[in-house]
């Protein structure tokens, strides 16, 4: 018998800190440090050294604030020489500090700070933005770093992962703390820069913003009311609809499983605006209903639906299913057998509801209220489809940037007030109602007959769902055949007109090619998602496993910033993407990846959701046994944990692709000519009223959506889940 | 354990005379709970030693912390001589059988078993060659292919085990490994584990709540009481000379009655026990109050007619169980419910029948108050 060869090697993981450390060197002496013009896969940099040179070449060519950062990578080389990782920590920490503090108080046009501008009486030396040799240095210092925390016994002293909580935050801090300060940057400062308190607190307090005029018979309320106003129908209708819709869902003898299928899809295929796009074809002054009704009727056409009431209406009828599926999975939590022990105590049915039922889903309720309202609020599409005059925070904020006033601090000031209230909102939600509202859908109820509903209550749930089921119906009837006509409602004779302006193939000399108007924005898009949709999936389940498996000091903060992106509404992070990567040290607007970025980050709690969900089935001691087999956690997570989390990788996968082809609030800023995306396009349309397309359009994003998802459903399918026994009963150690 | 000298491969670490694993003053704190409290201990190689105690104080936590997967909050822990208190899990060279198994749902027998080898980087061949030794050694040669899924709670055991010893760890950890098994099971796979132990020579820290599963198993035990050891000795040592009344009560079902303790005459004191009075060994413990642990076995009753000198009491329940008979008796000086035992089932006392009560100085002993 031979014994295993030691695994108690020195503890200096010499390979690791080296490879970094080369890594490091080579983005400070080989790799242009900044942006380079044309791309860097171009390579045209290697043809022009010189002047794209990295770090050292450049700090030799008049911009020597880039000098300092060799002397944390001397200062690392020497320790690794030494065998020792403390210290690697300062020398990391260092050279990330100092490349905060250069790269944002020089950037493009000067000095980053107006205070340092004045200091030096100068306009301050220039730099473009980062580029791959900044961003290989930076990684390799972090991680460097991250050796250190483990050397000391950070995370039981797990290289990957502290490296990998490293890198979580680092990203998170760039693509969601970041931008979040830049908004409160600019929103103190006036157009040209400069600090101005005053101004800000003029705009913050503006009439436009809080005025309550129409209280007293104004014309106008200040937009802030509006939202609110919008925001808490929207919640109500909702969250009434979603129950309604759930009782019956399990409660009554319609447990329909094609309705809990269909509803939980919806939402999630549905581009956002399409609904409101659709109310417009039916009530708008040339709608059907209202054609209908002013010829039958002889009711005069009005433009009642472009409001208040339309949105509302576009928004009860988009986010009821997100309510619905919030309460099924309150509602499944409450065990038949506490309704069961009720009835067995002779109590009514009506009284089983109203005392035991009615108490332990309200909570839920809550929870489904301030969802719906956080959904509303943060909603852009509808409101700048339907809304007419009537103006909410999120399109206000877009019409400052792009409109022609052109005010960013108004903007970012509107930005603010929107996010406080959608923040405010996803607090009360987490702190108040808590955490198992909203992560219990589909969770298993024990067994026991639910009790049926009482008579009254059921023909309620009724009539309430009803109608909202056949709006829903027509809706989505309307999108589905409006672009196969001429002009629905008026001239219902079937025409290919619209499908073939935006997707025909033609035979050109060169062979086929897409010649469709449709063609360049959706091809985009796939290919924008399909990209997005490995790293919106990766960085969600790391973050996921870092949450549910590792302990670590400030994990709290770390899940709420994670978190966080759920309540920060597309809008602002549309303005706050474009108010902080559109000038060095960070530049990428224009480009295809800033908009990969947002679709990540916006999407990334829904990948962090799954997979919370799926590690709460995969008992801990399966790691725990892969570790004192000796496998390493990287080891341990590639071997044991990834096939064990293939469904939750499918769902986060599935998902991050659709929110990221329906999205439009974000992406709406960041869309460019070369870079436009389907649904921005299709928002254009509708604006300026070319209708057929622009449902054509979102018709055809439904079915490709609805086809994906159940090809996806066929192929994985319920396979994943085959074997999934783990060894015996869960254990409660370290429970 | 083997004293022989031949080329069996774990005589080196026996060799070396360092323990197998050492703790000095570790402590683990969860928050403000205090799991471990600055506990130490050694453990020889080769020996097999129990951990028992009641549930919470600290007997998951001790082995965790041996086997890394918790960091100690602090003391030194040290196996085979090397300072492993900042390794982690994997770096350390111990393995674990959990009490639920943590068998890879997703791979089958003989790749759960290689798991470990291939994670060390060895080649396939070895790893095959040295999985199928370990699996024929707990008797699974031809269950390679099964699912773990597909096996019995006993198998799905056994493959744990083999797991764990594939590596030929320094220690082997179990944590409550027969509680999922129904109580045939469980004699038989104690007697597995205990003889696999002592044929390869294994060093193992064993974690029970069962006081007989212990002195059956154990070279040593280490009794734990919120979060400190309470006592560490061989079977024997525990049972024979519990250190306090808390490890007299623990082990074995002794009566526990109030005892004034003399003046001490060389190794003995005479003891008084209500009317009684005994010559016992002192133990160190100081004149004044003390406690008397009493076996079941070593309370003799008789009829009342003959209780000169003798406790009195009444028997309150009495159970026929074919061998013996088991009293439960009320005595008022002291006040106390004794449980005792008795070999003649011919002539049983009745309930309540009133008895004398005397103590076989043999199997009593005396213990300080906690
Ligand atoms: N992760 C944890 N967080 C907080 N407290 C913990 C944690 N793990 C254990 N404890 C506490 O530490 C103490 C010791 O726990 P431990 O699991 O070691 O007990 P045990 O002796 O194994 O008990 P049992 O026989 O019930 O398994 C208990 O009071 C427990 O509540
Ligand atoms: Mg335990």
């Amino acid at each position: 018998m031979t014994r295993p060869t030691p695994r108690l090697e020195s503890t200096f993981p010499a390979r690791n800190v080296g490879a970094w450390l080369l890594l490091a060197w080579a983005g400070f002496l080989i790799v242009p440090w900044y942006i380079v013009e044309g791309g860097f896969f171009s390579f045209g940099w290697l043809a022009d050294f010189a002047s794209h040179g990295p770090a050292v070449l450049q700090g030799l060519q008049g911009v020597p604030w880039l000098l300092p950062l060799i002397l944390p990578l001397l200062a690392a080389t020497w320790l690794w020489a030494r065998r020792r990782t403390a210290g690697l920590a300062v020398a990391g920490g260092l050279a990330l500090a100092w490349m905060a503090v250069e790269g944002l108080a020089i950037i493009h046009s000067g000095w980053g700070f107006s205070w340092l501008a004045e200091l030096a009486g100068t306009k301050g030396p220039v730099q473009p933005g980062m580029g791959w040799g900044a961003v290989l240095y930076a990684l390799s210092m972090l991680m460097l770093l991250a050796a250190d925390f483990a050397g000391r016994g950070w995370c039981k002293g797990d290289r990957f992962v502290v490296g990998s909580l490293l890198i979580v935050i680092a990203t998170l801090v760039i693509f969601v703390a970041y931008p979040l300060i830049s908004i409160l940057s600019s929103a103190v400062r006036d157009n040209s820069g400069d600090f101005a308190p005053a101004l800000f607190s003029e705009k913050l307090f503006s009439g436009s913003i809080w005025s309550v005029d129409c209280l007293a018979g104004g014309r106008n309320c200040g937009v802030a009311w509006n939202t609110l106003f919008v925001a808490v129908l929207v919640g109500l209708f909702s969250t009434a609809l979603g129950l309604a819709l759930a009782l019956i869902a399990l409660r009554t003898q319609i447990r329909a499983k094609w309705l809990l299928r269909g509803l939980s899809i919806l939402p999630i295929i549905t581009p956002p605006f399409v609904i409101g796009l659709a109310l417009i074809l039916l009530f708008g002054r040339a709608g059907i209903v209202t054609n209908f009704l002013s010829v039958h009727l002889g009711i005069p056409r009005s433009r009642w639906i472009y409001g208040v009431a339309g949105i509302t209406m576009a928004q009860v009828l988009a986010f009821t299913p997100i309510a619905f599926l919030v309460l099924v999975g309150v509602l499944q939590g409450v065990s038949p057998s506490m309704e069961e022990a009720s009835q067995t105590l002779r109590a009514s049915r009506w009284r089983t509801f109203r005392t035991v039922t009615w108490p332990l889903i309200r909570p839920g309720l809550a929870s489904a209220f301030l969802i719906a309202f956080i959904e509303s609020m943060a909603d852009f599409a509808n409101p700048l489809v339907i809304g007419g005059n009537f103006n909410v925070l999120s399109t206000d904020i877009f019409f400052a940037v792009v409109g022609a006033a052109h005010d960013q601090g108004r903007a970012a000031v509107l930005a603010i007030v929107l996010l406080v209230f959608t923040l405010a909102a996803f607090l009360i939600q987490r702190q108040w109602i808590g955490k198992r509202s909203y992560v219990t859908v589909g969770g298993k109820g024990d067994g026991g007959v639910p009790a049926p509903l009482p008579r009254g209550l059921r023909l309620g749930a009724y009539g309430i769902a009803a109608p909202w089921l056949l709006l829903t119906i027509v809706v989505y009837a309307i999108i589905l055949v409006g672009g196969f006509v001429h002009q629905i409602g008026r001239d219902n004779t079937p025409t290919l007109e619209y499908f073939l302006t935006a997707f025909s193939i033609e035979k050109g000399v060169g062979g086929w090619f897409l010649s469709g108007s449709a063609w360049p924005s959706l091809t985009m898009t796939l290919t924008l998602a399909l990209i997005a949709m490995p790293f919106t999936a990766a960085i969600g389940l790391l973050t996921a496993y870092l949450l549910d498996r590792q302990r670590f000091a400030g994990r709290t903060l770390f899940e709420f910033l994670a978190m966080m992106s759920f309540a920060i509404p597309g809008t602002v992070v549309g303005i706050s993407y474009i108010l902080s990567f559109n000038v060095p040290p960070i530049q990428m607007t224009g480009t295809g990846l800033i908009i990969v970025i947002s679709f990540v980050f916006r999407n990334m709690p829904v990948a962090i959701r799954a997979g919370l969900a799926n590690l709460g089935q995969i008992d801990r001691s399966l790691d725990e046994a892969s570790l004192t087999l000796g496998a390493r956690s990287f080891a341990t997570l590639r071997r044991v944990m990834l096939p064990l989390m293939k469904p939750a990788i499918v769902t986060a996968m599935i998902y991050s692709f659709v929110r990221a082809m329906t999205a439009v609030s974000a992406v709406i800023f960041l869309a460019t000519g070369r870079f436009n995306l389907a649904t921005v396009y299709i928002v254009g349309r509708a604006d300026v009223g070319e209708y057929g397309i622009a449902i054509v359009y979102a018709a055809v994003m439904i079915v490709l959506m609805m086809v994906i998802l159940v090809g996806i459903q066929l192929l994985v399918g319920e396979r994943s889940l085959g074997r999934r026994r783990a060894g015996a009963e869960a254990m409660p150690i370290a429970a | 354990m083997n004293d022989s000298t031949g080329n069996d491969s774990t005589a080196i670490s026996v060799d070396a005379g360092h323990p197998a694993v050492r703790f000095e003053d570790v402590t683990k704190r969860y928050g403000g709970v205090v799991a471990v409290d600055a506990i130490g201990f050694d453990i020889a190689p080769g020996t097999l030693v129990t951990l028992l105690g009641p549930s919470g104080c600290g007997k998951t936590t001790t082995l965790r912390l041996i086997a890394g997967l918790e960091q100690a909050s602090g003391g030194r822990i040290l196996i085979d001589g090397t300072d492993v208190t900042a390794l982690s899990a994997a770096e350390r060279d111990v393995s674990m059988v959990f009490q639920s198994y943590a068998l890879f749902p997703h791979m089958d027998v003989m790749e759960n078993v290689s798991y470990g080898l291939k994670a060390m980087g060895l080649k396939k061949a070895e790893v095959e060659a040295r999985a199928a030794e370990k699996l024929s050694l707990v008797g699974l040669s031809g269950y390679e292919k099964r699912q773990p899924s597909e096996l019995s709670g006993g198998q799905q055991q056994r493959v744990a085990v083999a797991r764990a010893i594939v590596l030929e760890p320094k220690v082997l950890l179990f944590d409550e490994p027969l509680s999922n098994l129904d109580a045939k099971l469980r004699r038989r796979v104690r007697d597995e584990i205990r003889g696999l132990q002592q044929d390869l020579a294994l060093t193992v820290v064993y974690v029970t709540h069962d006081q007989e599963e212990a002195l059956a198993v154990s070279d040593r035990i280490i009794v734990m009481r919120s979060a400190r050891v309470a006592q560490d000795g061989t079977p024997r040592e525990l049972y024979n000379a519990p250190a306090s009344r808390f490890v007299a009560d623990f082990m074995g079902d002794a009566n526990l009655l109030e005892a004034t303790v003399g003046k001490h005459h060389g190794e003995v004191a005479e003891v008084r026990v209500g009317p009684l009075s005994l010559d016992l060994p002192h133990r160190r413990i100081v004149p004044g109050a003390a406690a008397l642990a009493v076996r079941p076995h070593a309370v003799r009753l008789a009829a009342a007619s003959d209780g000169k000198g003798a406790i009195e009491g009444r028997v309150t329940k009495a159970a026929y169980l074919g061998d013996h008979m088991e009293y439960t008796v009320t005595t008022v000086s002291p006040e106390a419910e004794l449980f005792a035992t008795d070999a003649d089932v011919n002539r049983p006392h009745a309930v309540g029948a009133e008895v004398a009560v005397r103590l076989d100085p043999e199997s009593v002993v005396l213990v300080a108050n906690d």
